[in-house]
């Protein structure tokens, strides 16, 4: 019935398709499409499937490797770490649902995620989430932060995989827009990685998972437009999660990857059965053809444009080899799934689909799943950049008391202790967690191998708006660098893109020189970008988000038992610091928190330092020569050295001396790249410095921990001389008294 | 020795109690699927934690209408030792095998976290290995842990020593900040009248692989072992 409504304007413009989209279609095809065929065209070509802004700039990026198995384009990526095993890992927001809907919107981002890496055959061992929020005072930030929060525990939680670590960012730029980018990490035999092709004329699709309901339908092409005051009202188009389903799929999953007759499967994620079928068969370059009355459904009378579109969680298209169908409905009937035979695969590149005998869809595979416009979008530097990257410090005031700013910075949410948010999140099921969260990354061992994988997720967002290349390359450096502080070396990128309206030049000129960042960076140091995701749109009523290209670094250790953490071990240990400090404030915490504002030029980055000092901070600790080792960056020297302070076994005081080569709040709080906070025992001493003139990396001793106090001295004189107890008071509670605060 | 791991759809826990007891105790440990109906001559069953069901409704109320659950009753009136871990316990106060409820933690929120705990009698076969009093570093990961149960019954626990396990600090204080979820009495673990079946919310086999400074979960599953084996 649906399929006989004939196409007007209004109803090609509700379905987010141009009038250009639209007589590409009809060319395409050589007739009118109906209704049906246009809803698959919709989401298809939305700007969330197709990436046709997008993929002219991420072909630029590095994305191969020794080590991979798998890059872009797959439902995840995948990197040998030897021993027969693969990491499988991906990244991808949740943004726009997350908005409308912080619970469910961040549940089902997690769901979708774990589903994008159990479907290339690996056992999820590890989530991550990377959060940015509005202004801690905006009258919506604290249901946001706590509705994402309890979202991600009630999913993750429920499905037992630990939630291990993440990075969270309070800034006004994201009062419109919240971000919820979630990552997951899983292990595979190497030799074993599914992927989503549908080959083999006559195999069988198998539907498997929850029922199909009317909820989520044109999620994608939501995601790809603009919020406005209507955007409320979309409410419905947020999918409800299921975890404890999720639970079943995955374990169902993982034991029918055991059989030799499985040839494909993936993810009904965006899109729903449309966009797994589709790009599925586009794989293999094979047909298909679909029985839309198989389909589980949860009630009477839905029509095909609804089972096409709808975007129901933890649903999965398997294909098993013909005359294999039984015994693949065997085992998820097991797991008290739904599961149905819904198609065959075909061999002339088309996709049919039969509603009560009536075919309702009939399209060239291939012309949907690639045919969408190239967007070769204009771009444009910035208005904003010539104002915004001013910055005249010599008309600001010196602080006397840092004592009390270093109170302020800790206490502020970006930088306060994020033990509120991650212990409503389960750390340690599966007892992997070697280290957790609340160090500069989660270290994760393999199980039955002597190693262990390290993951960080980073992003700050107001270098990437003072200049969005050296931000995207800040945001690689740092996460490489937190994975190389707990001992690691970085084996693999993924990325989650997460910009403005792309239709807008100077948006799109953020996004190519954050994609040009990151490839620069990702190519310097070898490091391969194996998955990654997209996100345009994230713009309310004209006002976008800054860009923020989040990374997510998954780093290697052959023996785990080297691995390191941030805090300081015990009295007696000597300080020092790899790499060096300049008088850098633009984009700063210190700067937003005490002068309000964001500008001036971001920190600068040589690449050449950044990786000579990783590589030093390796030896060292591979050598069991340092104790601890804390990346220097948000809130500069003074609030690292109180975090490591803060962060062992027992909290310990510290008392540094510096040389005042520049402005006092430059050298405590300025937030210099390249820099590595390590502590040691004094006999290793005279062997750090050899190793560091060698590595030609600067060195620098600052002092000693002990006692009960953190102080700095500038030149002989007190800058900051404080309880650690009262510190640790303000950093840890502040996220806590925020989040349980009643309005 | 052998034991036993029931695993319900949703359970979360198993491996972990799988690879303790098998990897680290070097038990035989079977698998007990939930749809299965009969229990062999374990020497021990284990309930582990996770959310069976979902929690959809209330944490352990539909799991203990999996046909598990009769086997597992009749095990349990027959002398059998049953240990239920977080989600475990939910389902054996639920099933009426153990008193009192588990409710939403005091905070509303889900909490994962170490934390001490006193042992109050080692005259159990899940504690035996340890000294009354001892405190144990374990932690908790539960959103529905907070203990409670009417007056009456919580007297008749006290009297016949069936509170296991409680919330204290470091030195074994039992002040309210060292209470996580509201707990009645700080509550951590029970026992039944015969001391045969125990739950508790915190989680010991996420403490007991020596790859990790802290065993202490170790002394419940060395006590199982020890009181098994006189027992056999």
């Amino acid at each position: 019935m649906t399929a006989s409504i004939s196409i007007t304007p209004e109803i090609v413009a509700e379905h987010g398709l141009s009038p250009e989209e639209y007589a590409r279609i009809q060319e395409l095809l050589n007739r009118d499409p109906n209704l049906v065929e246009l809803g698959i065209f919709s989401a298809m070509w939305s700007e969330h499937c197709s990436y046709k802004s997008s993929r002219p700039h991420l072909k630029t990026l590095p994305t191969e490797g020794p080590r991979v198995i798998q890059g872009p384009g797959e439902n995840a990526g995948v990197v040998d770490i030897g021993d027969g095993l693969a990491a499988v890992f991906k990244i991808e927001s949740h943004n726009h649902p997350s908005f409308i809907e912080p619970h469910q919107g961040a549940a089902t981002g997690v769901g979708g995620i774990m589903r994008d890496v159990f479907t290339m055959g690996a056992r999820p061992i590890a989530l991550l989430d990377s959060l940015r929020f509005g202004d801690p005072e905006h009258e919506k930030t604290r249901y946001l932060l706590n509705g994402v929060v309890k979202g991600i525990a009630d999913y993750g939680n429920c499905v037992g995989v630990p939630t291990v670590g993440g990075d969270i960012y309070f800034d006004a730029c994201y009062n419109g827009n919240i971000l919820v980018n979630a990552f997951c990490l899983g292990l595979a035999k190497a030799d074993r990685i599914f992927l989503g092709k549908a080959s083999g004329v006559g195999n069988a699709l198998l539907y498997v998972g929850s029922k199909t309901g009317r909820d989520g339908i044109h999620g994608a092409s939501m995601a790809s437009a603009e919020f406005d005051d209507a955007t409320e009202e979309k409410r419905p188009t947020v999918q409800v999660g299921d975890p404890f389903t999720e639970k079943l799929l995955l374990e169902a999953c993982l034991e029918i990857m055991k059989k030799d007759w499985v040839v494909g499967v993936q993810d009904m994620g965006a899109a729903g059965l449309s966009s797994s079928s589709f790009e599925m068969a586009e794989r293999a370059g094979m047909g298909m053809e679909l029985d839309l009355d198989a389909v589980p459904r949860r009630e009477e009378g839905m029509n095909a444009y609804e089972l096409m579109l709808s975007e129901s969680q933890e649903r999965m298209l398997f294909v098993v080899e013909k005359g294999h169908e039984s015994e693949a409905l065997d085992i998820f009937e097991k797991w008290d799934l739904d599961v149905a035979v819904i198609g065959r695969v075909t061999d002339d590149g088309i996709f049919r689909a039969n509603e009560k005998g009536v075919e309702v869809v009939n399209l060239p595979i291939e012309t949907v799943v690639t045919g969408a416009l190239k967007c070769d979008r204009p771009t444009q530097k910035p208005a904003y950049l010539s104002e915004a990257g001013a910055l005249d410090l010599s008309s600001r005031e010196i602080p006397g008391n840092c004592g009390e700013i270093l109170k302020q910075l800790l206490a502020s949410p970006t930088l306060a202790s994020k033990q509120f948010v991650y212990e409503q999140y389960d750390h340690m099921v599966r007892l992997n967690t070697l280290v957790l969260p609340g160090s500069d990354a989660a270290v994760l061992r393999v199980p039955e191998t002597d190693k262990a994988l390290a993951l960080s997720v980073d992003c700050n967002p107001r270098y990437g708006y003072l200049d969005p290349y050296t931000g995207a390359q800040i945001a690689v450096a740092e996460a490489c660098r937190n994975v190389v502080c707990a001992g690691a070396e970085p084996v693999g990128v993924t990325n989650c893109l997460n910009f403005g309206n792309p239709e807008n030049p100077e948006i799109m000129w953020q996004f190519q020189e954050a994609v040009r960042g990151l490839g620069d960076l990702c190519r310097f140091m070898d490091i391969p970008v194996v998955s990654g995701n997209v996100s345009l749109y994230n713009e309310t009523k004209g006002e976008a988000i800054y860009p923020t290209p989040t990374i997510a670094v998954v780093g290697l250790m052959e023996d785990r038992s080297l691995h390191c953490t941030q805090g300081f071990k015990q009295e007696g240990h000597r300080i020092g610091l790899l790499g060096s400090t300049r008088e850098e404030l633009g984009g700063s915490e210190y700067q937003k928190l005490f002068w309000n504002e964001c500008r001036g030029k971001p920190p600068q980055l040589d690449p050449q330092i950044e990786l000579d000092v990783q590589r030093l901070c390796l030896d060292l600790i591979r050598k069991q020569l340092i104790q601890s080792a804390h990346d220097c960056s948000e809130g500069g020297l003074a609030v690292v050295l109180a975090e490591s302070c803060m962060t062992g076994q027992e909290p310990v005081g510290a008392a540094i001396e510096l040389n005042g080569s520049m402005r006092a709040d430059a050298l405590l709080f300025g937030e210099s790249q390249s820099r590595i906070m390590i502590s040691f025992a004094e006999d290793a001493l005279t062997e750090i410095e050899t190793l560091a003139e060698k590595a030609g990396v600067p060195f620098s001793v600052l002092g000693s921990t002990g006692g009960q106090n953190f102080q700095i001295k500038i030149d002989r004189k007190e800058f900051i001389n404080e309880s650690v107890l009262i510190l640790e008071d303000a950093w840890k509670h502040s996220l806590s008294r925020y989040g349980n605060r009643v309005a | 020795m052998k034991c036993g791991i029931v695993v319900f759809p949703g359970s979360n826990c198993d491996h972990d109690c799988y690879h303790i007891l098998k990897h680290v105790h070097q038990l035989e440990t079977h698998w007990i699927w939930h749809k299965d109906e009969v229990l062999d001559s374990f020497d021990f069953i284990v309930l582990p934690g996770g959310f069976s069901y979902g929690d959809y409704l209330r944490p352990g109320a539909i799991a203990r209408f999996s046909p598990i659950m009769k086997s597992v009753t009749d095990y349990a009136n027959k002398g059998g030792r049953v240990l239920g871990i977080c989600n475990g316990f939910q389902i054996l106060v639920e099933s009426g095998l153990l008193p009192g409820v588990l409710m939403d933690n005091a905070g509303q929120r889900f909490i994962c976290k170490d934390l001490t705990l006193r042992v109050e009698t080692n005259e159990t076969p899940f504690t035996s290995q340890c000294t009354t009093g001892t405190v144990l570093r374990i932690p908790i990961n539960h959103g529905q842990g907070r203990y409670f149960t009417d007056s009456d019954t919580l007297k008749r626990l006290k009297d016949n020593g069936q509170v296991i396990l409680r919330y204290c600090d470091a030195k074994g204080g039992t002040p309210e900040e060292a209470n996580p979820n509201g707990s009645l009495d700080h509550i951590a673990g029970v026992a039944n009248a015969a001391k045969n079946v125990m739950g508790m919310m915190p989680h010991p086999e996420r403490c007991a692989d020596p790859l990790w400074n802290n065993v202490d979960g170790q002394m419940i599953f060395k006590s199982l072992i020890e009181s098994s084996l006189a027992h056999s």
